[in-house]
């Protein structure tokens, strides 16, 4: 190679590899001298990924002389894309994954017998991985790809580091595998959506921590006077979640051996952190940071400006605030105490309107632009997103009210709401990013075809339709049978009659989760062919996400 | 600020931009939405209603109550309360009515056959199913065929005290394991399991000696379930003459019930049910067509 050397490893990368190097050695130092083989295994992967890291930073400075990258080439941004790539590559696989998981246990919820009596395939060990892969593998790759990409371009800036967007997203995906094999091999801590062990939380850690500097970082260095709405929803994604995660996980472990742990909130305290923590996931997982989505490819792909400034402040100040309140809704009728109760009913209310704010600056964003959801599916794919975040948002603060949550409360009404904001919102916004973001990082003029995401959409909004419907009257029915009593006082129906009457809604659901898979599945092909054999956007020509940079 | 210069009016809503411009994305200077505003008013009116009227906010030292004393947890317990004061004039008199005279009363019977009811359902149709026709290992208790007696009085102390369970008085055989605990040979088990599925009407392998089984019947069985089969209540041991049999139907099944039996297991219920409840219980089983 014709690189000049210009002598020593940078601070960066010398640091990641002295880092990594010492991750290594206590990696093998663990499993070997660990008694659990769960532990032994993820202690493998730890040491691979450290050491192949290692050996990449090395590699990379040899073959480039450990030259930084240029900010700017010709006076304009040299955008970092390639970690952007592999989340937006890792999204589609860890989404067809997860999607088809949910699948399987949707159909075991319907025969049984589909769990194959064995450890590994049964309903509890695959539960948690549909609801992490979906959420954090499929979910939380989707938020790295875009973010990654739209604090660059709103800033118009390469976002800092050589190592560090590739450690935050490679390492990201290395606490996916690790939680993912964990459940199948049957590590747990038992609380939902926070089923990692000690070991896989303290990773994430880390490496949310590099995320949150590698943001900010990026928005230090912004060229922009101003900072675009949908890093502030970033941005408040990443902090909350930083936070939300380490209280949810403060845990002693039994050894540095073993994978076992235990919380160090006891009782009603850890149910109500566990559910401060759930609730938050969803509304600062799962609602800002889709949000942040929002706010930049609905505007870029409509082609017109946000509807309101003014709204978009109001709104997210005010949804920041009230959901962190909203937590105590999952907990009514139990051990917390009925004032606790009261707050999170009362802020979820009060939550409706903030929430809502977004919907109406997502949709009112397409006046004078809704001609082109005829004739554009990606952007019909994340309006509808919107109408459904709107549905949903509606549906949970009713749903969080004592008297409407004692009939709802532990039936299938709550996996419908669930189900109609994460097929349809999280999904959809998600799926029209991809849509959008794949020919633009590749330099494509555009999809393989619109025909089959006119299919996708068509195939998938049947699914999640014959989904939600099916869990809403199922739903409501064991409800309403769980609390049905005869004339004498007795209940009228036994806990085993009300599974029976749920049974044909769960072959319904299972059959909405097909279609949805099918329309995945669809997706991927598509996007594949966009890559392989998509027509290549002229090399003068500005690519469609970048059009008319700021003077 | 300084972006005022760049405010432009957006041509299709007649708006005015901020002036701000990120990757070509502007936002325009629209108010908010009335409705909305007021919406948000109402839903913050709304909860400040609320909190004055129930318990809502934590204090140093307890939390405020609320206006209207609402307490979930006294309301849960009165309405519980409620419900059995209610059922009480019937409960009491199921406990103070003799087993066989309940039926006489049909206002009682009917009570009781409620009662049975829902608490077979959520107690009993795990194992016995929900119609109480059993499964493999699980009586039928449709039929009348009863390993423990069933009389209205053999029911309900199965009921109470179970079988092989944790109850002190718990009803208890124990067959023994012939094959396991090598009290008889292979060959044995062969022939004693052939002469019982002969007297039953199972098929039974060729070029078995049947006397020689019969005579290993005699000195190893019959003790217990009988000398015709007929089997003996007191200790369970259930009748062989047909094959009803809780542990499969086939000569396979028989043998492998004479080398290495399985003694199922059935919870009592005296700690875990009231004596009303219990009663009423007997009454459903009993009603099933089986009874004796």
């Amino acid at each position: 190679m014709a690189h000049k050397k210009t002598g020593l490893v940078s601070l960066e990368e010398g640091g990641f590899a002295i880092f990594l190097v010492l991750l290594a050695f206590v990696c093998i130092i663990v499993a070997g001298k660990t008694f659990d083989q769960v532990m032994a295994f993820h202690a493998g992967i730890g040491a691979l990924f450290a050491a192949v890291s290692v050996f990449l930073i090395f590699k990379n400075f040899f073959d480039d002389g450990g030259e930084p990258f240029p900010a700017e080439i010709d006076g304009k941004p040299n955008y970092n894309m390639g970690p952007v790539k592999f989340g937006a590559v890792a999204a589609m696989f860890w989404g067809l994954a997860g999607f088809t998981v949910g699948l399987i246990i949707a159909l075991q919820l319907a025969w049984p017998a589909l769990n194959f009596d064995l450890p590994w395939t049964n309903f509890g060990r695959l539960r948690p991985l549909h609801t992490s892969a979906v959420i954090f593998a499929f979910g939380g790759n989707v938020l790295l790809a875009t973010s990654m990409y739209v604090v660059q371009r709103t800033c118009r800036v390469r976002m800092p580091g050589k190592i560090l967007p590739w450690f935050v997203i490679l390492g990201y995906n290395v606490f996916i595998v690790l939680a993912g094999t964990g459940y199948l091999l049957g590590v747990t801590q038992s609380k939902e959506y926070a089923e990692p062990e000690w070991y896989a939380d303290l990773w994430l850690t880390i490496v949310w921590v590099f995320y949150l500097l590698l943001f900010l970082g990026t928005l230090w260095k912004r060229k922009e006077p101003h900072i675009y709405v949908a890093n502030w929803f970033y941005l408040a994604f990443i902090v909350t979640i930083a936070m939300l995660h380490i209280i949810n996980n403060l845990t002693v472990p039994v050894s540095i051996y073993s994978t076992k742990s235990y919380i160090v909130w006891a009782g009603v305290q850890d149910a109500m952190v566990q559910w401060w923590y759930g609730h938050n996931a969803v509304g600062f997982f799962l609602t800002a940071g889709f949000l942040a989505i929002m706010y930049y490819f609905i505007p870029k792909r409509a082609d017109r400006p946000v509807y309101s400034y003014r709204l978009s402040i109001i709104h997210f100040w005010a949804l920041i605030f009230l959901y962190i309140w909203a937590g105590p809704h999952h907990l009514h009728y139990t051990a917390l105490p009925q004032w606790a109760s009261t707050l999170g009913a009362t802020f979820s209310i009060i939550l409706w309107m903030p929430s809502w704010g977004g919907m109406i600056n997502g949709l009112m964003t397409l006046s004078g632009a809704w001609d082109k959801l005829r004739t554009d599916p990606v952007l019909r794919m994340m309006v509808v997103s919107v109408a459904f975040y709107g549905m949903s948002t509606f549906e949970g603060p009713l749903m969080s009210l004592r008297s409407v949550n004692s009939l709802s409360h532990y039936t299938d009404w709550t996996i419908g709401h669930v189900h109609s904001g994460a097929l349809g919102w999280v999904g959809y916004i998600s799926f029209g990013a991809l849509y959008c973001l794949i020919p633009w990082l590749w330099n494509k003029k555009q999809l393989y075809s619109l025909k089959l995401v006119d299919w996708h959409f068509w195939l998938s909004t049947i699914g999640i339709v014959l989904y939600i419907t099916a869990m809403w009257v199922s739903g409501i029915m064991q409800g309403l049978m769980w609390r049905a009593y005869d004339s004498l006082g007795f209940l009228e129906y036994s806990f085993v009659e009300t599974v029976e009457a749920m049974h044909p809604f769960y072959i319904i659901r299972a059959l909405g989760g097909a279609l949805f898979v099918l329309g995945a599945v669809i997706m991927a092909y598509n996007l594949w062919m966009t890559v392989r054999h998509g027509e290549a956007e002229e090399a003068e020509a500005t690519p469609v996400g970048s059009l008319a940079p700021a003077e | 600020m300084a972006d005022t210069q760049n405010k432009e009016v957006d041509q299709i809503s007649g708006v005015e931009t901020t002036g701000h411009e990120w990757d070509g994305l502007k936002e325009l200077n629209n108010p908010l939405p009335r409705w909305w505003l007021y919406l948000f008013y109402v839903t913050i009116v709304w909860a400040v209603i609320y909190w004055v009227l129930y318990p809502a906010w934590p204090l140093v030292n307890g939390y405020t109550h609320g206006i209207l004393g609402s307490n979930q947890r006294q309301e849960a317990v009165a309405a519980y309360e409620k419900g059995i004061a209610e059922q009480s004039e019937f409960a009491d008199k199921i406990v103070a009515t003799a087993l066989e005279d309940i039926s006489k009363d049909q206002e009682l019977l009917q009570f009781a056959l409620a009662s049975g009811q829902a608490a077979f359902g959520d107690n009993c149709s795990p194992c016995h199913g929900s119609g109480g026709t059993g499964a493999e290992g699980y009586p039928n208790l449709q039929d009348d065929t009863w390993i423990w007696g069933g009389t209205l009085d053999d029911i309900h102390t199965t009921l109470l005290h179970g079988i092989r369970s944790e109850s002190e008085d718990t009803r208890f055989g124990d067959m023994p394991a012939f094959g396991s605990d090598e009290l008889l040979s292979r060959d044995e088990i062969n022939q004693v399991s052939n002469f019982v599925a002969s007297r039953a009407g199972v098929e039974t392998d060729d070029g078995v000696d049947l006397a020689a089984g019969q005579t290993l019947y005699e000195d190893n069985c019959a003790a217990c379930h009988g000398d015709n089969l007929e089997g003996l209540q007191e200790v369970g041991a259930p009748s062989l003459m047909s094959a009803n049999y809780l542990y499969g139907k086939t000569l396979d099944d028989i043998k492998r019930q004479v080398a290495t039996p399985r003694n199922g297991v059935m919870p009592g219920w005296v700690d875990r049910l009231d004596p009303a409840t219990v009663k009423s219980l007997t009454v459903y089983v009993h009603s099933f067509g089986g009874g004796q």
